[in-house]
């Protein structure tokens, strides 16, 4: 895909999921009716703490807000999502209030991450994590790791990225560097990405800050993964019940930190995102820089539209997309590539065989599991045994299904059997609460039992005391005496 | 527009199981023209024979335990098994023989386990044993190698025929006339008898590895080997690690004593061991599954073949050094499990109890 990034036409409206916030508590701060201008704030996260704001949601145009109301958005099931429409009246006229934030790099932490919220950003590898909090951690960070592997085969949006605004990657660096009080930064590419070693070798020359650095790893899917990048660049694993920033390193997308810059520089919060549009059921497949809540098939045709008939729509890449069942969704901040696809172009379904042990899957598992053995246990409930082999390690990849000779769809067995493991492990939980709640209740009532003893035996033992009596019987002798 | 729903991942490789048993089948097929080069038609036969019975076991025994026959039939695994299984047999073998051997590893070592994917044992192998201890007599019937300076007139091909589907011979043959010792027999009764390897290896029989015809045959299975490597069908732990503890104990002992000890060559040559370092002991679903875990049960065949050749009774013993380490499987799996990715080293073999 050696076409340069399109800046998309302007959208004639946009539908913009709000849930993009993160959290359900979001909502919306624009009415229907309202004119909205571009990057205008449209909703918050109402996290209700004050630390962390949580992300805000932008106006992507500017126009009329014509509804708020639920819309279809993507999902693993078609499901119903708070959005808000904007109608575009063609201005694009931007909203001034992010206009000389001043220079982040005479910031504190504090003020950066809160601005970081402000402008809306957060993880656009696909996660949708809020930048800012994962900034802001209590660790000390040794390194800041900008990942710039790709996720997943077919998907260019952070090459295409770093070729042609590897300087902005640059700058998004030093900003996050001041925010998370990293002493340095290591640039992760791919070894396939050679146009982008050079952007990025000459945008560090520009700057001249030997601060940052650049590791070219193999590419090799899933090498985009947090905890795979950090393995790479690093040569540590992250533990397994931690995170990475506790093992001293944070690591973001090469994406994200071009729109920390975008904000402070442009005053421009994230309204856009390059998209990959590929596969073989699209005219002309390329990176497209589109404005958060266009329909998809608004994307598509202003590209030059579909080839032949595709059969399947995928949202991020091959082997852990989801497939969409329409085209009129909008495109999303997780929305890193939309792979059109002709049927043929698909492995055709198979019916399924028994596990014939071959290994393969141990082979290319990138969590170093055993997924023929982690089958087996999850199919007969064995938690004991998913916890031993290490199910939680899964990062759900798809490798294994990839080279699976017998067609079992381990990846998705996986999953369902996390969520399972997760309910018996908070079940487990509540159980050993409660029974801490009853031995806690069983000792307290034994030390009243043994206070009211020890009272008792204190009074039975005065009582036996022979002087007491005598001093007793004196007392009522001497009362029962007329006066 | 309207798109079609599927489950990520959407590629996958397109190395299926029937895929990857028509591979082995066409690797095989080398030593097999060779075997019938150097032993003539009756290779052949056998396994036409034992293919045909398992095909009918596998399809009666799919529908039995009312699963797809059509799916399974056609995974080719019982081809595979069929052919082993041929392989090892004597070119002069009744058609009852094969055929009991054939319905042993399909219905008993296979079936009775769970079919594909579950059975303990190398049905092969199995199947290969259960007609050894129980006809004995006809597993010796060897033949010599039709090789011109040998002095040996092989059966014409209408005449093996008649043996193997009616029993009968040639006027005025036995088949003790017609049979003789293999490389390793010879090389066992006459070290018994008390002759160096140099006297016994003067005989015409053996060639310049193991015994003439034999070393090509083996030859052949590791080129099919070779190929199955390059296709990625099989890994090189297994194989390497067969002809690794082969060499390590057939090398210590002809260090020790040449003159009671062949050599690495020639065990490595000789009867089943290259087959089995290729194709039987790669077996997938009665193997072990880690890296570290093939090392060890390739190592341990490839040992007792060596153990079981120079102190059994055996003369080979590929079958039963295959099948007592099939035995070992779970546990060796068990301890050789990889540490998992961001978990320390100490947690790494937690034994668990599923």
């Amino acid at each position: 895909m050696e076409l340069p990034i399109l800046e998309a036409p302007l959208p004639k409206w946009v539908v913009i999921p709000i849930g993009q916030c993160l959290g359900l508590d979001a909502r919306a701060i624009v009415r229907p009716g309202q004119r909205v201008r571009t990057g205008e704030p449209i909703a918050q996260a109402d996290s209700g703490s004050g630390t962390d704001p949580g992300p805000k949601l932008h106006a992507s145009i500017s126009g009329e807000v014509i509804a708020v109301y639920d819309n279809l958005v993507q999902g693993t099931t078609a499901s119903r999502e708070r959005c808000v429409i904007i109608r575009s009246d063609g201005q694009d006229e931007p909203w001034p209030e992010y206009k000389n934030l001043g220079d982040p790099l005479q910031m504190d932490a504090n003020r950066i991450c809160t601005l970081i919220a402000e402008g809306g950003i957060v993880g656009l590898g696909g996660a949708l994590f809020s930048t800012a909090t994962k900034l802001q951690t209590s660790s000390q960070i040794r390194m800041l790791i900008l990942n710039g592997a790709e996720c997943e085969p077919y998907i260019t949006c952070d090459e295409m990225l770093l070729r042609e605004r590897a300087e902005r990657v640059v700058r998004g660096a030093q900003i996050m560097m001041q925010a998370v009080g990293a002493p340095q930064t290591v640039i992760a590419i791919e070894s396939d990405m050679p146009e982008a070693r050079v952007a990025i070798y000459d945008a560090l020359e520009a700057s001249g800050d030997d601060r940052i650095n650049v590791s070219v790893i193999t590419a090799k899917y899933p090498a985009g993964g947090e905890r795979q990048v950090i393995q790479l660049v690093m040569g540590e694993e992250v533990p397994e019940d931690a995170l990475p920033s506790d093992i001293g390193y944070v690591c973001h997308n090469v994406a994200t930190a071009a729109a920390v810059a975008e904000f402070f520089d442009a005053g421009r919060p994230l309204i856009t995102r390059i998209v990959t549009v590929t596969g073989g059921g699209i005219e002309h497949a390329r990176n497209v820089d589109v404005r958060i809540g266009t329909i998809m098939a608004d994307l598509f045709r202003a590209i030059g539209g579909y080839h032949e008939v595709p059969s399947h729509l995928i949202m991020g890449g091959p082997m852990m997309g989801i497939c969409l069942p329409s085209d009129e969704l909008p495109v999303t901040k997780a929305t890193n590539c939309l792979i059109i696809m002709q049927a043929r172009e698909l492995s055709p379904p198979r019916q399924e065989m028994p596990c014939i042990r071959c290994g393969e899957c141990n082979q290319v598992c990138p969590a170093q599991l055993l997924p023929q053995e982690l089958l087996t246990a999850s199919k007969c409930n064995d938690m004991a045994a998913l916890d031993a082999l290490g199910l939680n390690a899964c990062i759900e990849c798809g490798c294994c299904d990839y080279v699976c000779p017998s067609y079992i769809p381990l990846t998705a067995q996986f999953v369902s059997t996390k969520m399972e493991f997760r309910a018996h492990e908070s079940e487990l939980q509540r159980a050993s609460q409660a029974r801490q709640r009853y031995e806690a209740r069983e000792s307290r009532l034994q030390q009243q039992q043994a206070e009211r003893d020890h009272e008792l035996q204190k009074q039975v033992d005065a009582v036996s005391n022979a002087d007491a009596i005598d001093a007793v019987m004196e007392r009522i002798k001497s009362r029962d005496k007329p006066a | 527009m309207i798109f079609a729903s599927g489950i990520a991942p959407h590629l996958r490789a397109q190395i299926t199981v029937p895929v990857m048993m028509r591979q082995v089948i066409y690797s095989l097929l080398p030593g097999i023209a060779a075997y019938i080069w150097f032993f003539g038609i009756g290779v052949a036969l056998n396994c036409l024979i034992a293919a045909a019975v398992v095909m009918l076991t596998e399809a009666i025994a799919l529908r039995l335990r009312r699963r797809p026959v059509k799916l399974f039939l056609f995974d080719y695994s019982a081809i595979v098994t069929a052919i082993l299984l041929a392989l090892c047999l004597p070119v002069l073998t009744p058609w009852w023989v094969t055929a009991s051997g054939a319905f042993f590893a399909i219905a008993i070592a296979k079936h009775l386990y769970g079919g594909l994917g579950f059975n303990v044992f190398n049905p092969a192998m199995a199947g290969y044993v259960a007609i050894l201890v129980s006809f004995p007599e006809y597993m010796t019937h060897w033949t010599a190698p039709n090789i011109g300076d040998i002095d040996y007139q092989p059966l014409a091909a209408v005449a093996t025929l008649q043996y193997i589907f009616m029993g009968v011979l040639p006027d005025g043959l036995t088949i003790d006339a017609i049979s003789r010792a293999t490389p390793l027999d010879t090389v066992k009764t006459e070290l018994g008898m008390m002759l160096t390897i140099g006297e016994i290896r003067a005989n015409p029989l053996f060639g310049d590895f193991g015994g003439r015809g034999w070393e090509w045959i083996n030859g052949a299975y590791a080129l099919g080997g070779f190929w199955l490597l390059f296709r990625g069908i099989i890994r090189w732990h297994v194989p390497v690690a067969v002809i690794g503890g082969l060499l390590l104990m057939a090398g210590g002992g002809y260090i020790i004593d040449s003159a009671t000890h062949p050599g690495a060559g020639f065990h490595i040559f000789s009867g089943g061991a290259l087959l089995c370092a290729f194709f039987i002991a790669t077996d997938p679903v009665t193997c072990t599954t880690t890296n570290t875990g093939r090392l060890i049960y390739g190592a341990g065949i490839g040992v007792l073949i060596y153990v079981i050749r120079n102190w059994g009774s055996y003369a080979d013993g590929v079958a039963f050094a295959v099948l007592l380490m099939n035995m070992t499987v779970p546990l060796i799996d068990r301890y050789t499990r990889p540490k998992v990715y961001g978990r320390s080293p100490t947690k790494k073999q937690q034994p668990t109890h599923g």
